[in-house]
């Protein structure tokens, strides 16, 4: 197991109280597995992310522990983290488009990048240069200005640089959602390759756009409210989802080919509860049509089938 | 009625520290609108579908051709009798949360309405005509009104717009991207409502990058690429025998969930490429010298009854196969 993530709970400080974003999440991550992060916007997707490489300011560490390649992370105090970032878990952000400074060149930039991680530039230069051209790039890159690349190849040049050291997880954060589709589709493929050829080992693709993670990734993780709703094989979650959530968010994806006077579509009335005080029990139970007495109480993320685990009363 | 005919419709913006060079966003643009139809607008960033949907609602201006309303030049439009014109057209943009002074109470949208286009209307008539509205977006009043931005979802906020389109006479909605912001899960609810409008006699041109949902909601389907429509016809010919490539190219580039798509088009497309030929070319060889006599204004070809193919070969790094090897091509080139 590259990751193992026990019973985490992060929450937010605010001046109303504490708001709940990450409360009891508990799942593994098999070495090679690339999994997809799936969820609502407010569902605590990125919280998850960002609670495994940086914590800031306004976040806490109430519970629970993490374990990269089975040594404890010790998520809540920056500076004893520095050692893991970058070389061990790495993040590429979601606006690649301004992670960048555009007052250095790309070469330069990535300079003072790997420097300030105490490696010497010349030592990863030339690998540096094969990777970019193995995701499509030239490598003359290196000597132009972040503004002068498209986004989809800003996207790439992160990418690489992100995952120069080899990390043992990559946490891709909503990599995609910024780019057209026919650029989206070369990013995408760009990711599994990083994997194929051995630069990461692991990798969570945080995304809202589950049609995005059938393309890439092996396993989806399906987040309600700070909870997790469902994991399973992609193929299971597309096809066969079991938690009520999952299977009303996925009927209702407009697809090519569904139209409006053929199959009507059916969002899910109402809306996440508030995680400033979630009531108890099962988050999705005030939009659940299956919902009844038992869901007033949590149910434990269970299970059902071979590498296919629930949290749902009324999955058998 | 509200029938909206776009002529030649061209807009060049001048960009540069100077404004020296020019950046011609939409070439050429012509397509009619009919009462009670969806047209889906659908193009990359770029393309210049957003432009197109700023000229109409008269945001900015037209560099050359016409947009007629109902048979009236947009453009000749001054002062007063602008006001009928923005009370049967109206727009939805795409950020619901930047659309609404966080300052106000949301429903501030409502009395801006009422001020500025029916300060005649008493207090009691438009109360009912908002609650009208609003159930007509399938929102509660109560759960709506008197509340503050930050405290009501992005789709109610976005149907709320959509509210406040309707309480004018409206019969034609610009909705650029309204649902890209939205969560996925109340996202098919908005796009609904369009098609419920749409049995209402509505007309609305639905600008979004998104073929899916491009494909869901609408009867035409007009592909934009680089400010020219390089395709256009209904949404089930575009979509089921998509004949540019560059349309072909973004419909593949959609990851899907589960492949709806006739397997049998598909093969036959990839053949088509392979022997480097356009479903365009094929049926109008002749096409490619009056093309190249054009240049710059590439006829459309109908390829089957409705369906308008543009080709690629008149933009540079066309996608068409016979694009490299053909001599308008070259000619282009130097």
């Amino acid at each position: 197991m590259t990751l193992v993530v026990n019973d985490l709970k992060v929450y937010y400080n605010t001046l109303a109280g504490d708001v709940r974003a990450l409360d009891g999440v508990s799942f593994e991550i098999a070495d090679g597995e690339i999994m997809g992060l799936a969820g609502e916007s407010g569902c605590g997707k990125t919280t998850l992310g960002n609670s495994l490489i940086r914590l800031d300011g306004r976040m806490r560490h109430v519970d629970g522990s993490v374990e990269l390649d089975g040594q404890v992370l010790p998520i809540a105090d920056s500076e004893a983290m520095d050692r893991f970032r970058y070389h061990s878990i790495s993040v590429v952000p979601q606006y690649a488009m301004s992670a960048m400074n555009p007052t250095r060149k790309i070469g330069r930039m990535s300079r003072e990048l790997i420097e300030s991680r105490g490696i010497r530039y010349e030592t990863v230069r030339e690998e540096y240069e094969r990777r970019l051209t193995l995701v499509g790039l030239h490598e003359g890159v290196l000597g132009l200005y972040p503004m002068e690349l498209s986004g989809g190849m800003k996207q790439r040049v992160v990418m690489v640089l992100s995952t120069l050291l080899d990390p043992s997880l990559l946490i891709a954060d909503e990599i995609t959602s910024a780019l057209d589709v026919s650029t989206q589709k070369a990013v995408a493929e760009s990711l599994v390759g990083l994997r194929d050829n051995g630069f990461v080992r692991s990798m969570i693709v945080i995304t809202h756009d589950l049609s995005i993670l059938h393309e890439v990734a092996d396993t989806i993780l399906v987040m309600y409210a700070g909870h997790l709703a469902e994991k399973a094989p992609t193929e299971s979650v597309i096809r066969h989802p079991r938690h009520p959530y999952t299977r009303m968010l996925i009927d209702s994806l407009p697809e090519v080919g569904v139209r409006f006077d053929q199959k009507r579509l059916e969002g899910i009335p109402g809306k996440p509860p508030s995680l400033l005080d979630p009531p108890a029990g099962c988050r999705f139970r005030a939009r659940c049509p299956l919902a009844d007495e038992v869901c007033q109480e949590q149910p434990p993320f269970v299970e059902i089938a071979d590498g296919h685990q629930v949290a749902c009363w009324k999955v058998e | 009625m509200g029938r909206l005919e776009l002529r030649n419709v061209n807009k060049v913006y001048r960009v540069g520290t100077f404004g020296g060079d020019t950046l011609h966003a939409v070439k050429d643009v012509s397509f009619t609108a009919e009462p009670g139809q969806i047209v889906a607008l659908i193009g990359e960033s770029g393309s210049g579908k957003s432009t197109l949907g700023k000229m109409i609602l008269r945001l900015t201006s037209i560099t050359s051709g016409q947009i007629l309303y109902d048979g009236q030049d947009v453009a000749s439009l001054k002062g007063r009798q602008l006001k009928p014109y923005q009370a049967a057209v109206q727009g939805v943009f795409q950020d619901p949360f930047s659309s609404y002074n966080p300052i106000f109470k949301a429903d501030r949208v409502f009395s801006m309405v009422k001020d500025s286009f029916y300060p005649h209307v008493p207090r009691s008539e438009w109360d009912d005509r908002l609650e009208a509205a609003l159930l007509g977006v399938a929102l509660d009043p109560d759960a709506c009104l008197h509340k503050y931005p930050h405290q009501l979802s992005g789709g109610q906020l976005q149907r709320m717009l959509v509210a406040r389109a309707l309480l004018m006479e409206v019969s034609f909605l610009v909705a650029d991207e309204i649902i890209s912001m939205l969560d996925a899960s109340t996202r098919v609810d908005v796009l609904n409502l369009l098609g419920d409008l749409k049995t209402r006699g509505l007309g609305v041109l639905f600008v979004t990058h998104d073929l899916s949902l491009g494909n869901y909601i609408s009867d035409t389907a007009i592909i934009l690429r680089k400010g020219r429509i390089v395709e256009r016809g209904s949404t089930a010919d575009v979509f089921d025998r998509p004949s540019h490539p560059y349309t072909q190219m973004l419909l593949e580039s959609v990851p899907a969930l589960h492949d709806a798509r006739d397997p049998e088009h598909w093969r036959e497309v990839a053949a088509a490429r392979e022997r480097g030929t356009c479903i365009y070319h094929q049926r109008y060889p002749e096409a490619d010298a009056e093309a190249a006599a054009g240049d710059d204004n590439p006829i459309m070809a109908e390829i089957e009854p409705g369906h308008l193919v543009t080709c690629a070969h008149v933009d540079e790094g066309g996608g068409c196969g016979q694009a490299a090897s053909g001599s308008a091509g070259q000619r282009r080139a130097t």
